[in-house]
């Protein structure tokens, strides 16, 4: 047994443990910061699965989001976490459930041992065909090209989800700013670092996001990066999220999947399939639409993140 | 035994804990977390799959990869989702109780209506 195989069981053994302890903590808050650890520790098993593309967005949106996300919800909730507390199931039911997921898992770790050898693989497809686009990631030529009717429709998933997060706002606050105001120190640390960091984290973002073609990363990863820059400026009170009327919010919310679909059936116009490129202009087309798709994930991220709308859009 | 069948032993049983606090957390944030460690687990499985079906220079199929990215995306876009109705919830009944039986509480938030 090597040095990194033991490594790697420890990893294992720590991101499992924090999965456990978001399952088993008596508070919610306690096990709310436990996921943000574990969303944060199992990149480095995606690492170490080869998957970087993955641990990239898994690091940014998985740990980093969901887990601002996950916090403020839980903080916002403490008040009815006694009564919660109150409605723990029976041992009977506990029982049933511990049966249940013991099971569950005996089946797919049978699964996992028994997976066919050797494995079914797609990957001298891809690397056949990626002269078609000009792309050498190969992850990014999946998402863009080869599978781009998945991206397109999670594109509108994400559309759907900013749609049915605003409109549980209430009459007063129809079409007003998300979230509460923050207020923060202005000479504190925090805005001190929310100043400091966004010229960086934008930088980083939008490299992130062009090296995507040839390198881990595209424009999810980099519009994430984007998003959590924009929330470090609006938690620290720099700035305040847009009112949910503005006419420039939502072209750019629907920029991302517009873009898609008018290329996509350019492809059809022109005889092709839908969401076929043309050979010789495959890599400008991808490039356009992933501009486009930039900015509608960094701001749609960004506005699930902060919630519906509290605030009329006066205030 | 190779480090991915570790791997890939480890992502079952986070399914399994995600499954067993889905139903026995009454909070729903802490059901809302556990999905998502059900989710996570789903997901390292099919890196699990991928990394097994390293071929042509790459150390893991890009096409459960992309998969996975897609997924982690449309799972936050969900978890937004739920969080949202779970605090609109809290808002309008003052409590954030699942139960069908569920007392009316006195800090009833009628401004949001």
């Amino acid at each position: 047994m090597t040095v990194a195989t033991i490594l790697e069981m420890v990893l294992g053994a720590v991101v499992l443990g924090l999965g456990a302890w978001t399952i088993a903590a008596r508070e919610t808050f306690a096990a709310t910061v436990g996921y943000v650890a574990y969303g944060l520790l199992v990149p480095l098993i995606w690492v170490r699965l080869d998957a970087v593309d993955v641990a990239l967005t898994e690091a940014a949106i998985g740990g980093g989001l969901g887990g601002v996300l996950l916090l403020g919800a839980a903080a916002r909730l403490r008040a009815s976490e006694p009564a919660a507390a109150a409605e723990t199931p029976g041992k009977i039911v506990r029982l049933g459930a511990a049966g249940a997921s013991v099971m569950v898992a005996a089946a797919l770790s049978a699964a996992v041992l028994l997976l066919p050898d050797p494995a079914p693989t797609l990957a001298p497809a891809a690397i056949a065909n990626a002269s078609a686009t000009g792309l050498a990631n190969p992850v990014t030529n999946v998402l863009m090209a080869f599978r781009a009717m998945d991206t397109m429709l999670e594109k509108v998933v994400l559309l759907l989800a900013i749609v049915g997060v605003w409109s549980l706002a209430s009459d007063q606050a129809w079409g007003g700013r998300p979230g509460p105001r923050h207020q923060a120190d202005p000479h504190g640390v925090f805005a001190f670092l929310a100043r400091l960091l966004p010229p960086v984290g934008i930088v980083v973002g939008i490299y992130m996001f062009w090296t995507g073609a040839d390198h881990p990363g595209g424009a999810f990863q980099g519009g994430s990066m984007l998003a959590a820059m924009w929330l470090l400026v609006i938690m620290a009170g720099l700035t305040d999220t847009p009112p949910a009327s503005g006419r420039w919010l939502r072209l750019v919310l629907i920029a991302g999947p517009g873009v898609f679909l008018a290329v996509g059936l350019g492809g059809v116009c022109f005889g092709l399939a839908f969401l076929a490129y043309p050979p010789t202009n495959a890599k400008p087309l991808i490039l356009g639409i992933e501009v486009a798709m930039v900015l509608t994930i960094a701001v749609t991220l960004g506005l699930l993140v902060a919630g519906a709308p509290e605030r009329s859009p006066q205030r | 035994m190779t480090d991915t069948t570790i791997f890939g032993l480890y992502a079952a049983a986070a399914v399994g804990f995600g499954l067993y606090g889905l139903i026995t957390n009454p909070q729903p944030l802490r059901k809302i977390v556990a999905f998502n460690l059900m989710g996570s687990g789903v997901f390292l499985l099919l890196g699990v799959v991928g990394r097994r079906g390293a071929a042509a220079g790459f150390g893991n199929d890009p096409v459960p990869q992309a998969l996975v990215i897609t997924g982690i995306v449309v799972a936050f876009s969900a978890t937004a989702l739920a969080v949202a109705l779970l605090l609109r919830l809290f808002q309008t009944a003052g409590s954030a109780t699942l139960r069908d039986d569920a007392p009316a509480s006195a800090s009833i938030n009628q401004s949001g209506d």
